[in-house]
């Protein structure tokens, strides 16, 4: 690819852009958020047409209109978002659109076929079970398999190990490699240094659309390569300091719930976190978090189990009830739920707050005072935003999760649950959020933290609860085990360790 | 369509504007056919900015009928100086209990609201039906479906003298401003609007939705009953069948062509009335059939909602690559 630039209104995503991969090697992609790196790479798909530049494929330059145009070409891609049909078997979904195979299908075969292929590249999928009953690691190798049965000798993933344990990302980097091994490309979109170090051959890294370079990790070192995706030293990470713990904020005891595909998403967790605790919740997604997080912001009913917030019982809250009880919640989903993106920034400023009296007497809204309030909390906080006016749906990701943090802790939680707070927020968003979130700690706020990222999890918190299918494995201190363990504890294996209590 | 039916269109066209907007007479009118279609407007639009598709505004109308005959012509206060704003507040709980019916269904229940709104418009047609041909009829109307004519004392004030402009489109103007009101300047219409822009959002926020359906609704079948009471009590004088040609569906059309902007539906409702009262013209002095005036009526709308959508875009002449690199980013 050279030069290849793509404006949007109001940015440009990619100026003049230049990347090229190799047959044979491991390409990683690495940039902060919103650095350009999905849209290079669907401009390279045909999802995108590039407004300058061109594209070549084995030397010939080519104009790829459309995601079709670039499978027959053998270029393939792993979205983020699966493209898999759940109630299909895998081989369903692997023959789905496939050049004529005759009006007959002759499962049997092509399932012998698949495991075939599969174990040829160390991919454990059971070809006749449905999308539906498989992990997610599971779903990622079945969308693999789609692209090489397409016969696709250039495969983009994006942002693979997201959604993966730590087992299932080593896994996923032997697939790659021996891909590779026989001739194919392989580009893997990421923001993670390690996993590049891990796993890539060389690494192109973007910066706000621009190609800051291309190197080889063997002559790379992750402070390096840090340095190339922010532009500059990278931050200090904000370190955990010791903080006086007061009493138990909030406390779960033998929680059962049921989650939206069925009962028992919550099987008899008890946690307990203090004032001036971060207590983080490790797991693979889909293994109790939400329903944790929603039965404690009274947003799902348990079935069995104990709820106290401050002190106060409050099993079968409603979400009223766990606000006034002293609940801040940044939301799972930022734009899905913690506000309503097409009203200003003010009034998801006040979101919740409206009710309080100072906004107004008896039913009225005294719109003069939620602006003035809105106005010093968009400075407190540096939301960027054309002013309290404005729309919240224009607001970037890292904006967006300001704007929730500061309504969150201005209303003066008692306890903070945070889910994934960092999700997709560039380097600086994620240290703003982090700092955060040790303020409330050290304002004697509980916080429980719950997130796909290990490593967060690992840097912030006191003590982490791991969730495999609902049910509590352990709960340690970060200083007393290894990521290979927590890893083993997300994937349901129990181990002996030095356990804290509840 | 026209041309078949042995008219000339744009003689027709040129009726159908003439008629409610061509004379002092014709806009006084289409006033007063516009001051149902702006509550039922209301009626539609107040539940739609929270999500809810209140179809029944024809059957709350009905309702505020019902109740506002009852009270004028079969009890006392008919013919006390209280009448006009007791039958007014009847006409209102009435339509407000209707509308609750599918209002409580689906807060407490989830049903459909569309389809049970709907469905109710039915049974409030019948139950007019019931009335004026059985309990309610005129002894004096020889057999005619007709319910006695409400006593003087519990007839609407007429505004502008000469004509059969009434209280009610002052009420009507008054709703308007209320629904702005509440929209903008309260805490319930701030719940309202973040309901209607995403109701994930507003559980979060613990506001709670079943207690805002039920209002919400409880307010829009207040306003369709207002509707009703004042066309029993202003315009026919009595309980009747045709009491209102569509006044609630066109309700919907007012809700969405004011884009659910409530100071819009004045504007709306004036065209629509205008347009109903038209349509009576080319009947009388075109003597066409009034199957077609109605289908005219529905191919308007058609292609006003329709173009709703067309409105959006931009004719843009320029080189090839330009308008494909713009249809690219929209």
């Amino acid at each position: 690819m050279r030069g290849i630039t793509k404006r949007f209104p109001g940015v440009v995503a990619n100026d003049a852009v230049d990347f090229a991969a190799a047959r044979g090697e491991i390409h990683a992609l690495l940039g902060e958020n919103g650095a350009g790196k999905s849209t290079l790479m669907k401009a390279l798909y045909g999802f995108y047409r590039p407004d300058a530049g061109e594209i070549r494929l084995h030397g010939v330059p080519r104009v790829l209109r459309s995601p079709k145009d670039a499978l027959r070409a053998g270029l393939g891609m792993v979205f983020q978002q699966f493209m898999l049909v759940p109630s299909l078997s895998v081989v369903e979904n692997v023959l789905l659109g496939l050049p004529s195979q005759g009006w007959r299908l002759d499962e049997r075969a092509a399932a012998a076929q698949i495991s075939a292929e599969a174990a040829r590249y160390g991919m454990a999928v059971h070809p006749l079970a449905r999308v539906w009953q498989l992990s997610v690691g599971e779903q990622q190798r079945v969308e693999i398999l789609k692209l090489l049965a397409r016969g696709a000798d250039v495969l983009i993933l994006d942002e693979p190990t997201a959604v993966l344990t730590p087992q299932e990302t080593r896994d996923l980097f032997d697939t790659l490699r021996r891909l590779a091994a026989e001739g194919r490309t392989i580009i893997v979109i990421t923001h993670k240094l390690s996993e590049v170090m891990a796993a890539a051959d060389r690494v192109t890294v973007l910066r706000a659309g621009r190609l800051v370079g291309t190197t080889t990790t063997a002559t790379t070192s992750p402070q390096a390569l840090a340095r190339m995706m922010v532009g500059r030293e990278t931050f200090d990470l904000a370190e955990r300091t010791p903080v006086e713990q007061g009493p138990i904020v909030l406390e779960v005891r033998d929680l059962w719930a049921d989650g939206d595909r069925g009962p028992g998403a919550l099987r008899g967790v008890s946690l307990a976190v203090h004032a001036g605790e971060i207590v983080g919740v490790a797991g693979v997604a889909g293994n109790g978090q939400r329903e944790l997080g929603e039965v404690v912001a009274g947003l799902r009913r348990p079935t069995r189990g104990h709820v106290s917030i401050a002190g106060r019982e409050r099993t079968n809250a409603s979400p009223l009830d766990a606000i006034r009880a002293g609940l801040g919640h940044v939301p799972e989903d930022r734009l899905g739920t913690g506000v309503a993106p097409h009203l200003s920034v003010a009034d998801n400023l006040v979101l919740k707050s409206y009710r309080e009296p100072r906004f107004g007497r008896g039913p009225l809204l005294d719109h003069q005072t939620v602006d003035e309030v809105a106005r010093e909390l968009i400075e407190e906080y540096k939301i960027q935003t054309p002013g309290p006016e404005a729309s919240v749906e224009a607001l970037s990701g890292g904006n967006l999760q300001r704007l929730i943090l500061a309504r969150e802790i201005s209303a003066g939680p008692r306890v903070l649950l945070a889910f994934h707070p960092t999700r997709g927020l560039d380097v600086g968003a994620t240290e703003a959020v982090h700092r955060a979130l040790f303020d409330q700690r050290h304002a004697d706020v509980g916080v429980l933290l719950i997130s796909e990222d290990l490593d967060e999890i690992l840097q912030l918190s006191d003590r982490v609860a791991v969730l495999c299918g609902g049910q509590l494995m352990a709960i340690v201190r970060p200083e007393d085990v290894t990521v290979e363990q927590i890893g083993l504890l997300m994937g349901g294996t129990r181990l002996a360790l030095p356990e804290e209590t509840a | 369509m026209l041309a078949a039916s042995g008219v000339n269109p744009f003689a027709a066209y040129a009726e159908l504007v003439s008629d409610p907007f061509g004379s002092a007479f014709g806009w006084s009118e289409t006033i007063v056919k516009a001051t149902p279609l702006i509550f039922t407007g209301l009626a539609v639009l107040l539940p739609a900015r929270m999500r809810l598709w209140n179809i029944g505004a024809e059957g709350q109308l009905q309702c505020g009928a019902i109740a506002a005959t009852w009270i004028a012509v079969f009890t006392p206060i008919g013919h006390s100086s209280l009448a006009v704003p007791v039958l007014l507040l009847a006409g209102m709980a009435a339509g407000a209990a209707w509308c609750l019916v599918p209002g409580m269904l689906r807060a407490w229940l989830a049903v459909n609201e569309t389809i049970t709104t709907l469905l109710l418009n039915y049974v409030a047609l019948l139950l007019v039906d019931f009335l004026i041909y059985g309990p309610w009829q005129d002894p004096q109307s020889r057999g005619f479906p007709l319910s006695p004519i409400l006593p003087p004392a519990a007839k609407l004030p007429v505004l502008i003298a000469g004509t059969r402009v009434h209280l009610g489109f002052a009420l009507a103007l008054l709703a308007v401003g209320a629904v702005v009101f509440v929209l903008k300047r309260t805490r319930w219409g701030l719940e309202i609007r973040i309901i209607g822009d995403n109701p994930d959002a507003a559980r979060y926020a613990g506001i709670d939705l079943a207690r805002n359906i039920l209002l919400v609704m409880a307010a829009a079948g207040a306003l369709a009953g207002l509707a009703g009471a004042g066309e029993v009590s202003a315009v026919s004088g009595r309980l009747q069948q045709g009491l209102s040609p569509g006044y609630g569906y066109t309700g919907i059309i007012v809700a969405w062509l004011a884009r659910l902007n409530p100071a819009a539906t004045v504007l709306v409702a004036i065209l629509l009335g205008g347009l109903f009262l038209g349509g009576d013209g080319l009947q009388i002095s075109l003597n066409l059939p009034i199957a077609v005036v109605y289908m005219l009526q529905g191919l308007i709308f058609f292609f006003v909602l329709g173009s709703e959508q067309l409105a959006g875009y931009r004719l843009r002449i320029g080189r090839r690559d330009h308008a494909a690199s713009a249809s690219h980013i929209t």
